[in-house]
């Protein structure tokens, strides 16, 4: 009597969450607005255009990818996107467009794709891009203008003293306080690559992010607080403790890093307990790098070293099942 | 205080948590009898009842039809006078074709003679119990665990007796109403309960959305020191056993263990009403409750219906479908069993029927993990269901075993947060059957070998 004609019978459950893959992509992407606007206003429209470059570029090799493998488009998932604005947040803004383009290359097709696309590469494939950079253009990707330098839209930037600066970072590597106050480090009106610089904006987009539980705040508090720790523990310098934690807090990438990338789902832990190891390790290997190493900046390397170490962190911390414990304290007896 | 446990999911949308209200604010209504009823000799756990009826027979409302099969096992009665049509297998809502009785009703709802009510004061506690078993009282909540069997095997060693009204799934609200519309029938089974098993702590546990049955509750069990009335925090699946115990009491049920071994027993709302029915009426269990909702319901209702009315009878009373639908459940949406005819029966376990014609399922093909570990947030039992997965579809079966896959309750909390709408459930069954088929396998190699050994 009744159609029952369209009924189809599955496994329970019968009924899903609203949020899907990507809902939580787009949050991500929301949660970048503000760096991107704050970038904007600091390094000028070079900054939106290099940004915009990077997306489509990300967005047009995975379709290609996916056209050449002969697989369903998995652009749709917007993670493409959000790898994207975190290349082009990981170089500074003088860069050429041509050398995003190229990241992008790296990061889609080797990092990602080729390891299986989203979920199953083992390195974040826009710091996997900015190491590939790093390695190529050295020079390209250590060049630092001044904010507010007036620079070309597109074209190649020449540098000249006038708009040429030092980072933040290059100063605490000689044990020295930066020549930008704690509040011009927050606000972000220092040198530095694109996203990093404006700790303001970027915790406003974490701020966001955990609003929406996209992330939960262990892998960034663990992270942030472990190089507090290490940084007002172990000062360079003889200078002021606080000043000292504070500048290498508020500098380079330590924020974008922490909130944005050392969270990666794909690459970092999924177990609480990880999750907080993970952030520990991460902030350990930045203070290291920064402090000994042969660059100013520890973030990156920090975060592609530990993003190795995710499946055996998550191994060596599964949480106590529910009903385990009183077996094992009846054992114990 | 309000209690709850770690883990968990809050399903429903902001404006109606729990999707509960299409049908919360409606009262029961009894549904017509029906022309005939079915009735499987399996609406419990345990071992099939024995039909002790033949086609032709004439039987009165409450009449034993079919004797236990087993100590876990439970009776069958008439749930309306009439004559037996068949004794043939029929379509169960398991999905298979069960043996069942079908009766077709004469209209006459002529009570049999042995229903009267009991003295229960007077009575021995082998003889309440014996009366409970042979009214085939089983968990309404959906598990259908023989309630005789639990409460002998729960004296001595439970000091809680609680009553599981969480109703944690969504869309269902039989439990609410029943609490509202009749809260002397759930309080009196439970102090029958109490008295029964012997303890002197007996709690109460309902979520706080049902906060309008509190004061009705409160009332009844304001004359005993041994009944409490807990609040519980909104969300699913409080109400599994293992949960409401560590909600309730602190406790946790150990791994592979009955919630005896925690001290405790747990009764479903409806069950402790089929107690206080059976010693105050006689009546065995006959009828119950089920909400049907859902999108493609276009009345939804509470309906109380006799135990082997075709479904199709609880959706004509329901106007219908609004648009043909794509999905049909019997029970909640979390935990429901899909079905595919309308031809089946409510049985003692169905608190709901469920008709969706939207896109609630939200399937997706190829569905790629991103190990966002919100499953691993909402796993109740604190499992890892990103990694059972993995290992699970690897045929890794000791690491499935070690992330937890033999402790998982089937609650689906992850797969409903999964944004990647991965199947977790479905693969996990696969995976458990797969181990069990395992451990058999083993078990009998060993026996084998020790076979061989002893004939050396």
């Amino acid at each position: 009597m009744y159609d029952l004609s369209k009924v189809v019978v599955t496994s329970s459950p019968h009924i899903k969450a609203a949020d899907d893959t990507r809902s939580l992509m787009l949050d991500v992407l929301i949660a970048l607005v503000p760096a991107l606007c704050v970038a904007v206003y600091t390094f000028g429209p070079r900054a939106l255009v290099l940004t915009a470059i990077s997306m489509l570029a990300c967005w047009a090799f995975e379709t290609i990818y996916n056209k050449i493998v002969g697989q369903p488009n998995t652009t749709g998932d917007l993670s493409c996107l959000v790898t994207g604005v975190l290349i082009a947040f990981n170089v500074p803004v003088s860069a050429p467009w041509w050398m995003l383009v190229f990241g992008s290359l790296f990061g889609i097709i080797v990092v990602k794709m080729l390891f299986g696309g989203l979920g199953k590469n083992f390195m974040n494939p826009a710091l996997g891009a900015r190491a590939f950079m790093m390695a190529s253009w050295a020079g390209l990707m250590t060049t630092w203008t001044a904010p507010h330098a007036s620079l070309p839209v597109l074209g190649k930037v020449e540098m000249t003293d006038a708009i040429a600066t030092a980072t933040p970072l290059a100063a605490l590597k000689t044990g020295a306080l930066p020549d930008a106050g704690v509040a011009e480090l927050f606000l972000g009106q220092t040198g530095g690559v694109i996203g990093e610089t404006c700790a303001l904006a970027l915790l406003a987009g974490g701020a966001y992010l955990l609003w929406r539980k996209v992330i939960t705040i262990n892998i960034p508090a663990a992270y942030i607080l472990t190089v507090a720790v290490l940084t007002l523990l172990f000062p360079m310098g003889g200078v002021d403790r606080v000043q000292w934690m504070l500048s290498q807090v508020l500098s380079g990438g330590l924020m974008l890093g922490a909130i944005f990338m050392a969270t990666d789902y794909v690459t970092s832990p999924v177990t609480p307990k990880g999750q907080i190891i993970f952030g520990v390790g991460c902030g350990l290997l930045t203070v290291l790098i920064r402090y000994f190493g042969g660059l100013p900046e520890g973030v990156s390397y920090s975060i592609l070293i530990m993003n190795t170490l995710v499946w055996a962190i998550d191994k060596a911390t599964h949480p106590r099942k529910f009903g385990y414990a009183l077996d094992k304290k009846k054992e114990a007896k | 205080m309000v209690y709850s446990f770690r883990g968990g999911i809050h399903p429903g949308t902001h404006a109606d948590p729990g999707f509960k209200a299409a049908t919360n604010t409606k009262p029961i209504e009894k549904l017509a009898l029906p022309d005939q009823v079915i009735l499987p000799v399996s609406m419990h756990i345990g071992a099939p009842a024995k039909p002790i009826v033949s086609v032709g027979d004439t039987v009165d409302l409450g009449q034993p039809i079919a004797e236990a099969g087993g100590f876990v096992s439970a009776p069958v009665h008439a749930t309306v006078s009439g004559k037996v049509k068949a004794v043939e297998p029929r379509l169960h809502p398991n999905g298979t074709k069960v043996l069942s009785i079908v009766i077709e009703n004469d209209g006459e709802d002529r009570p049999h003679e042995s229903v009267h009510p009991y003295d229960f004061a007077a009575m021995t506690n082998e003889e309440r119990i014996e009366c409970i078993r042979s009214a085939g009282i089983v968990g309404h909540g959906g598990a259908t665990f023989p309630t005789h069997v639990k409460i002998q095997s729960g004296i001595g060693k439970c000091d809680t007796v609680l009553i599981n009204a969480a109703e944690c799934e969504p869309y269902i609200t039989s439990d609410h109403r029943l609490l509202l519309e009749r809260p002397e029938e759930v309080v009196g089974g439970l102090k029958m309960l109490v008295d029964i098993m012997g303890v002197q702590n007996a709690i109460i546990a309902i979520e706080e959305n049902k906060a309008d049955v509190f004061p009705g509750i409160e009332k009844l069990i304001a004359d005993d020191p041994r009944l409490k009335l807990y609040p519980l925090k909104c969300k699913y699946p409080q109400g599994a056993e293992k949960q409401l115990i560590n909600a309730c009491t602190g406790r946790e049920v150990p791994s592979g263990k009955l919630p005896a071994d925690a001290g405790c027993a747990v009764f479903n709302v409806d069950t402790a009403g089929a107690v206080y029915r059976r010693f105050t009426t006689g009546m065995p269990v006959v009828r119950r409750v089920v909400t049907v909702s859902g999108s493609a319901i276009a009345q939804p209702k509470n309906l109380e219906v006799r135990i082997g009315t075709q479904v199709e009878k609880l959706i004509d009373a329901c106007g219908g479908f609004k648009e043909a639908p794509n999905k049909l459940l019997m029970g909640g949406p979390m935990m429901g069993v899909a079905q595919f005819s309308l031809e089946i029966p409510v049985f003692k376990g169905t608190n709901a029927f469920l008709a969706f014609c939207g896109e609630e399922d939200k399937r997706v093909p190829d569905p790629q993990c991103i190990r966002c570990g919100k499953c691993i947030a909402a796993c109740p039992m604190h499992l890892l269901p990103m990694y059972m997965n993995v290992y699970g579809k690897k045929e890794d079966l000791d690491n499935s075993v070690e992330c937890g896959m033999m402790d998982c309750i089937e609650c689906g909390s992850c797969a409903y947060v999964c944004p990647a709408r991965i199947p977790l459930v479905a693969q996990f069954r696969l995976t458990k059957s797969k181990i069990q088929a395992k451990r058999m396998a083993d078990k009998a190699k060993a026996e084998a070998e020790k076979a061989k050994a002893e004939k050396k």
